[in-house]
């Protein structure tokens, strides 16, 4: 296996502001998700637009399918990889069907084959087509919204898949739906994923790799099992942090809440 | 009544035509080239202020003034119709570049980046995302403009431009408020009419969203 994505020695900062990317350097095997976690403000969301070249680092280089991105035509890089993030961004002028299809729209294919592919991707997504493809996006749910951008990232058919908390805004048990829907998805697709996410069990769920970003520094590039292992201080905190719930329950078996 | 509608029908029909004319003329102007420089200013906002600061004073001008000023200009002065055409114009800029400048400005910054993360391309995303996204403002721009210059172009009878002010002024001078009114009533049907109508564009370009009908 190859790397996909490639990360060297990225550096990024804004004018006279605090280095938000620090020397970042890992690698997303094809085919792989490898999830971005750490807390907000760690560089997170930055490292992943460094890919679709929405943020230029300042010094380093990063690589897609081995290109330097610097330097390839913005608009062919950006069509060839998808993109998904918390907001969903789906055009509210824009029936679902044309949301999906938009890409394809903008590369002037046929509109029967634009109706056909946006068909197909919203059943993938889960959606019934000739239900769903109509509505406007005010007219679904936030899981069916996400879906919907899930479907829209999918279009062009690209390698690799950038998320950026896709799943942040969903309540818990749409959001597990929808995680499942994505393993399975992923899993037949063998699409190459990055996702930043905040959510540990999220990132141990859907992640074959674990990379932790602290204040713009990489901390951790491991297997979910090591990341659970590991004892480094900035992992164990955030770790701890995310089991405080149980262990206040299991210490407090009556009731559960502290006298 | 009747006997007043068979002197001066044709009068007020020919005048109501060349009042549409007036304003029709000026707004098509005014919308060439408030629209784009509107999207202009959202390219370069540090220009907005100054440029919509320069409408906004041609818009405190008192029409018959501005109709005055331009009168003895060569070229313009030669025909009152042009004055009439370049003053109305002047007053449309103002809310066609405003509503340009703050409907595309007002999008959710969210969809253009996303617009740029999917590769569209300038042009594209232009049609395709800010524009049918800004057209209800632009559009209600549009119809504020044209409902003060049917207003307005009343007064380019003054300088001979013709127009449902004739009457207004020939009745003002003679003291007849029929002849008034034959002029006033058509020019608020007139406005009356242009903001409807426009009204029905507006609605049909909503962008669809809770309380509107998909």
């Amino acid at each position: 296996m190859s790397a996909a994505i490639e990360f060297r020695n990225v550096c990024f900062r804004r004018e006279r502001g605090r280095r938000l990317l620090d020397d970042i350097s890992f690698a997303v095997e094809e085919g792989t998700t490898t999830a971005v976690l750490g807390r907000s403000g760690s560089g997170k969301t930055t490292l992943l637009r460094t890919v679709n070249r929405m943020i230029e680092p300042n010094s380093g280089e990063v690589l897609l399918e081995s290109k330097n991105v610097r330097g390839r035509d913005l608009t062919a890089l950006r069509r060839g990889v998808g993109y998904v993030i918390q907001e969903t961004g789906l055009f509210p002028h824009m029936t679902v069907e044309r949301n999906v299809g938009l890409v394809l729209e903008a590369e002037d294919h046929e509109k029967r084959e634009r109706q056909l592919r946006s068909q197909d991707l919203l059943n993938a997504v889960g959606l019934e087509a000739r239900t769903f493809g109509p509505r406007y996006p005010f007219q679904l749910s936030g899981g069916q919204r996400q879906r919907v951008g899930l479907a829209r990232a999918l279009a062009a058919e690209p390698p690799v898949l950038l998320m950026d908390e896709p799943f942040g805004a969903l309540d818990p048990l749409t959001r597990a739906e929808m995680q499942d829907m994505l393993r399975e998805l992923m899993a037949r697709l063998k699409k190459t994923v990055l996702l930043v996410t905040h959510d540990l069990d999220e990132a141990l769920y859907l992640g074959d790799r674990i990379v932790m970003l602290h204040e713009g520094k990489l901390v951790a590039d491991t297997t979910p099992e090591e990341f659970l292992r590991s004892r480094q201080p900035e992992i164990e905190a955030y770790v701890r942090s995310f089991h405080r719930g149980e262990e206040s329950a299991a210490s407090n078996p009556v009731g559960g809440k502290r006298a | 009544m009747s006997e007043f509608l068979q002197q001066y029908g044709d009068e007020i029909a020919q005048l109501t035509m060349e009042h549409l004319w007036l304003t029709c003329a000026a707004m098509l102007f005014a919308t060439a080239i408030a629209v784009p420089v509107g999207v202009l200013l959202t390219r370069r906002p540090g220009w907005a202020k100054p440029v919509i600061g320069v409408a906004n004073v041609l818009q405190t001008i008192p029409s018959l003034a501005m109709f005055g000023f331009l009168l003895p200009l060569p070229w313009l002065g030669e025909r009152a119709a042009r004055v009439a055409i370049i003053a109305l114009t002047a007053y449309a800029l103002l809310p066609i570049l405003r509503n340009t400048y703050a409907g595309i400005r007002g999008i959710d910054p969210t969809l253009i980046d996303v617009a740029q993360a999917m590769g569209l391309t300038n042009g594209q995303r232009f049609l395709k995302v800010e524009l049918p996204l800004a057209a209800p403002f632009i559009l209600a721009g549009l119809r504020t403009a044209t409902v003060t210059c049917v207003g307005i172009a009343t007064i380019a009878a003054a300088v001979g431009a013709g127009g449902l002010g004739e009457l207004i002024f020939r009745g003002v001078a003679s003291v007849d408020n029929e002849l008034v009114l034959a002029g006033a009533i058509p020019a608020a049907l007139l406005a009356l009419a242009c903001d409807g109508g426009l009204g029905l564009v507006e609605r049909w370009a909503r962008v669809p969203g809770p309380g509107t009908a998909a």
